[in-house]
């Protein structure tokens, strides 16, 4: 679950990004993120991931009141979110087993349990036999599909996808979106961040609208008709 | 740390100096370069301290023995002599071998051609350990019921000291400076070589991995660096070494410079290169992806 109570947060230079925001995330939900450029998407995944504090308010996650929270609990937060990035963030010098079963070795999985496991999630997005190849062999969508796989092996409540089909084509777009959707109807909640109008559209889900740091819309008509 | 979490950090470390190929490169021949500048300069002060105690050790003292004394009392001096501190050898000699000498030296010169023994004195000839301690050693010697003059060079062990001390100093403010220098070059090639990994660190810190399981591959990393950099460092000097060495003693110019063998530094320089290589490596590689942990 995830929790913000009148919730600022102002940037050492001064900039507002949020403004006095309050929202709930309940388990098991579906939240599309939108706003435009610059208005405080990413610093409120920031603050759900404990990348950045709040400078007031409540930010809970999962447990953890992310205020208050000790630098060595953070791992133990991080390790119950699935983040999905952009840019894959994938480690090109290293195998997609290894991508993804480095996950799993943090959380201290035994040796015997990585393999099985990263076939089982490498076969739920799509992708069973490609655990030998390198990312840079596979298409932007296949990278992203790993992505998702290593942020569901260590099945993580919330999964927070941050514009994840931000570099790559609307076609693959769609499948990524359904493969999270997929991920969703198995009990995990999903966060997705974007601006793609026409992506969110063809979803019937919770819509959360931010702009210049503030809540502007929260709905779950499945139509996202803010302009930008 | 478990034990399957050890095997995989080796195995992460060792992986990585091969995976970043060009860094792991780098990293080597820069470790490779200052640390062979370094020794190269240690061994050069080494051999000239070498070679001003040689000199040192041929400056000698002259006690000459009271006339009053018979042979056999003069003779029995030496255990005196030689029981003082910082005396190192002691050699008599007699009058006759001092006026043996004396004519060699002025063979030429007629004036002595006709000089009687009686003229000289039995002697002593000293030489010793430190030549800081020349000045006491010739009041110790005056202290000798029997001795009657000590003819000591003060001004050059003065000069020598000096030369010496100066070179001490230097040589040491060099090595210092320079161990500095490597270290700070070989502590910023460490840092490049995170630097392009950052990414990869932050993907590790949101998967929620803890500082110290990101830590050890780079520390493991690190060590191995500096091993191999070390090691190689260490052949490098060993190597020109031998080289200038077999030239200097096959070369008629350099015919006066009796260089150092160098077996006599291989221990401490090895212990002095593999300390100084894995400790900059394991250190440079923890805290050079300090910065990076902190999200």
């Amino acid at each position: 679950m995830i929790k913000f109570k009148e919730v600022y947060k102002t940037y050492e230079n001064g900039t507002k990004a949020i403004r006095g925001i309050n929202l709930d995330i309940d388990d098991g939900e579906f939240v599309f993120l939108v706003g435009p450029s610059g208005s405080g998407k990413s610093t409120l995944v920031k603050l759900i991931t404990g990348e950045i504090c709040a400078t007031s308010g409540v930010v809970e996650v999962n447990g953890y009141d992310m205020t208050r929270i000790k630098r060595r609990q953070m791992p133990k937060l991080r390790r119950t979110l699935g983040v999905v990035f952009q840019d894959f963030r994938l480690i090109d010098k290293k195998t997609i087993f290894e991508n993804i079963a480095f996950a799993m070795r943090i959380v201290g999985a035994p040796t015997k349990e990585i393999r099985p496991r990263v076939e089982y999630v490498l076969d739920l997005v799509g992708l069973p036999g490609c655990a030998d190849s390198y990312p840079l062999e596979l298409s932007g969508g296949e990278q992203q599909r790993i992505a998702i796989a290593r942020a569901l092996v260590n099945n993580p409540s919330v999964i927070i996808a941050d514009e994840p089909t931000g570099n790559i084509d609307p076609a693959r777009s769609l499948e990524i979106m359904r493969l999270l959707e997929q991920i969703n109807e198995l009990g995990t909640t999903v966060l997705v961040v974007t601006h793609e109008k026409e992506l969110v559209n063809r979803f019937a889900k919770r819509v959360v609208v931010i702009d210049s740091g503030r809540l502007v819309g929260d709905g779950v008509s499945g139509y996202y008709s803010y302009e930008e | 740390m478990k034990s399957n979490n050890f095997f995989y950090f080796i195995k992460e470390g060792v992986t990585s100096v091969f995976n970043h190929g060009f860094m792991s490169v780098a990293t080597i021949a820069i470790m490779m370069a200052c640390l062979f500048m370094m020794g190269g300069f240690t061994l050069l002060s080494a051999n000239i301290q070498e070679m001003i105690s040689t000199l040192e050790s041929q400056n000698q003292i002259v006690a000459f023995v009271d006339d009053s004394l018979t042979d056999d009392e003069a003779r029995g001096l030496s255990v005196k002599l030689e029981a003082i501190e910082n005396v190192a050898t002691v050699e008599f000699v007699s009058r006759d071998q001092a006026m043996d000498k004396f004519l060699r030296k002025y063979q030429d010169n007629t004036l002595f051609s006709d000089i009687d023994s009686s003229v000289f004195r039995h002697r002593y000839v000293i030489t010793m350990d430190d030549i800081e301690g020349m000045e006491k050693l010739q009041n110790d010697l005056y202290r000798v019921p029997g001795i009657a003059a000590v003819n000591a060079h003060l001004e050059i062990s003065r000069g020598f000291v000096t030369v010496r001390n100066i070179v001490y100093i230097v040589s040491l403010a060099l090595t210092a400076v320079l161990l500095v220098i490597s270290v700070f070059i070989m502590a910023n090639t460490i840092k490049l070589t995170t630097f392009s990994r950052r990414e990869e660190i932050g993907v590790m810190k949101m998967v929620g991995a803890t500082n110290s399981f990101i830590r050890w591959p780079f520390v493991i990393e690190g060590l191995f660096l500096g091993i191999i950099g070390s090691a190689l460092a260490y052949l490098l000097t060993w190597g020109v070494y031998e080289i200038l060495y077999t030239r200097a003693q096959n070369s008629a110019t350099f015919a006066f410079v009796n260089l150092v063998r160098f077996s006599r530094y291989a221990i401490p320089m090895l212990i002095a290169y593999g300390v100084i290589g894995v400790l900059v490596g394991v250190i440079s590689s923890s805290t050079a992806i300090k910065n990076y942990l902190k999200i």
